[in-house]
């Protein structure tokens, strides 16, 4: 069986600017593949050449096995996109935003009124057929196009940030709805620069740094590949001369951001207990996640 | 260059029409009304106003004269409004093209569904004026009936020209320039509101060349029941028009949103 996507040495460049710097990556039917990196990675670049929205300068890609951009429409029956910024139609109801986006596919209306309260249920929008879009909030608008990017019960899902902007509720509700996606078997590509949502959501993940992948596989996997165990942040108006004098003592690893130094080792119990007889430093002991994998790999310097 | 490759049509465009039509269908009542009572004031203050100081142009009441000149502005209008505001909109603001292009839509498929649209969207515009101006008696045989595929025409080839500007535009504030250094400069130089000759010979050599007076010119003898003369000259300009500009539209678009 073919892969939903591959991707082949893919090179891009806006003017003198590389944005993808050959990228090769390929996803496995019914997971999740998470795209990580700081704002221009190339994340969207990757996503917009992977769908034929822009042609790229070199490399092959295969879409829902498809050759993009040559078929990249035809692939595109088969795929379903959530955009990061939602661009449902204002001057239609809920029901007419899915029937309309339906015949862009060529889906006969009566197959898709069909469908309607099954899509509705999904989005927790039950009862709402004939709702203006104004009488929605920001979450069920969001899940919304994430019903309509479901219309063409496609092979692969695409979604490029689906949570940003998104309250704590109205995104643990995009979760739940998305491991129901990953429970059913759709395999799902999406972007996302929150370490907790690719944590939560993906089997894999890739993390890239300007137009290059310099990581790949699951979040335990690059935890454990890429950054001690244990992590103890130490705050304080002395946290950054404790660390200049002890740091290297206690830990493998140390970074010092503001007042907050980051301590990243194998074991804490000798330093725990040295920061006990401490005053003036406030600490908090935790596991290593995928944020400190991130911000390892790709620095802690500001991306505008 | 490749932008500017040959447009590749398909009939997935219908489904971009489809979607403005049923947005139109919601506000149909308000948007006819607008369509039709900005020339109509035009037409009977110019008409009845400024018509009753003058003896007749070219042998007919000034209103009569003047009525299929607004026919033709207000089809010049609606196709420019449509391919202007209304496009931008819903490439850059509302970003519907962007939704258009996730689904197996090409970028030339939307860019043809909105020229289709902005075109038919015009011809209604026409359509209506005409209607109005058979029902006060300006209109002398079915000959008139010509008029519409003529507008429809003269719509696509607004509708390319305005879809041009939309691929250029920065912000909505852009299409001023246009307005005010092509479309108005274009009412008053196409024999809208008099007849060429009274312009000085030089700008007379460039009204032959606006598109809108070949519309005029063959329009006004087909509501006065007459036949026009160099038909496929008129024809072919206004064809030429719609086609040169829509490639050239489409071009500029793919430039600013295939990157």
């Amino acid at each position: 069986m073919n892969a939903p996507l591959r991707v082949d040495s893919l090179r891009k460049s806006f003017g003198d600017t590389e944005v993808v710097a050959g990228l090769s990556f390929e996803l496995r039917r019914g997971e999740c593949f998470g795209l990580l990196g700081p704002n221009g990675a190339g994340k969207t670049t990757t996503l917009r050449c992977c769908l034929g929205l822009t042609g790229a300068d070199s490399g092959a890609i295969s879409l829902v096995g498809e050759p993009v951009p040559e078929r990249a429409r035809e692939a595109r029956m088969k795929v379903g996109v959530v955009p990061q910024f939602d661009n449902l139609d204002p001057d239609f109801t809920v029901a007419e935003n899915l029937l309309v986006y339906a015949r862009y596919f060529g889906l006969r209306d009566a197959e898709v009124r069909a469908r309607i309260p099954e899509l509705l249920e999904f989005a927790g929008l039950v009862g709402r057929d004939n709702a203006s879009l104004r009488s929605l909030s920001g979450g069920m608008k969001r899940r919304l196009t994430l019903v309509r990017a479901l219309v063409n019960d496609p092979e692969l899902l695409v979604l490029d940030e689906p949570t940003t902007g998104l309250d704590p509720q109205a995104r643990h509700l995009i979760w739940e709805r998305l491991k129901r996606l990953i429970a059913g078997g759709k395999t799902i590509l999406l972007t996302t620069h929150f370490m907790d949502e690719a944590e939560r959501l993906c089997d894999r993940l890739a993390v890239m740094d300007a137009g290059k992948i310099i990581a790949i596989g699951s979040p335990r996997e690059l935890i454990a590949a890429h950054i001690e165990p244990q992590v103890v942040e130490i705050f304080g108006e002395d946290a950054p001369g404790w660390a200049a004098r002890h740091a290297a003592l206690f830990s493998q690893r140390s970074e010092v951001s503001g007042e907050t130094v980051f301590c990243y080792l194998h074991d804490a119990r000798p330093l725990l207990a040295h920061l006990d007889a401490q005053q003036g430093l406030r600490y908090m002991h935790r596991p290593a996640n995928l944020e400190d994998v991130f911000l390892k790999l790709t620095g802690r310097e500001l991306r505008d | 260059m490749s932008h500017f490759a040959i447009p590749s049509l398909s009939l997935r465009a219908i489904a971009v029409w489809r979607r403005n039509f049923l947005v139109w269908r919601k506000l149909a009542i308000p948007s006819m009304l607008g369509n039709l009572a900005d020339p109509m004031i035009y037409m009977f203050g110019l008409g009845y106003g400024l018509g009753g100081m003058l003896p007749a142009v070219n042998g007919l009441p000034y209103i009569a004269f003047l009525a299929a000149g607004t026919l033709c502005a207000s089809t010049m209008n609606a196709a420019t409004f449509e391919a202007l505001y209304s496009a931008f909109s819903r490439m850059h603001v509302q970003k519907t093209w962007e939704a258009l292009l996730n689904a197996p839509l090409s970028l030339d498929d939307v860019v043809a569904g909105e020229w289709l649209w902005a075109a038919s969207k015009s011809m209604l515009s026409g359509t209506a004026i005409l209607v109005v101006i058979t029902a006060l008696g300006f209109v002398h045989s079915p000959l008139a009936l010509w008029v519409l595929p003529i507008v429809f025409l003269t719509g696509l080839a607004f509708a390319a020209m305005g879809l041009i500007v939309n691929a250029l535009a920065p912000s909505y504030d852009f299409f001023m320039y246009y307005f005010t250094l092509v479309i108005t400069p274009m009412m008053l130089l196409s024999g809208v509101f008099f007849p060429l000759d009274q312009l000085p010979a030089a700008v007379r050599g460039l009204a032959h060349i606006l598109p809108l007076s070949h519309a005029v010119a063959l329009v006004r003898p087909l509501v006065n029941g007459e036949a026009p003369a160099n038909v496929l000259l008129h024809l072919g300009v206004l064809a030429g028009v719609a086609v040169g500009a829509f490639w050239i539209a489409l071009g500029l678009t793919r430039r600013r949103l295939l990157r």
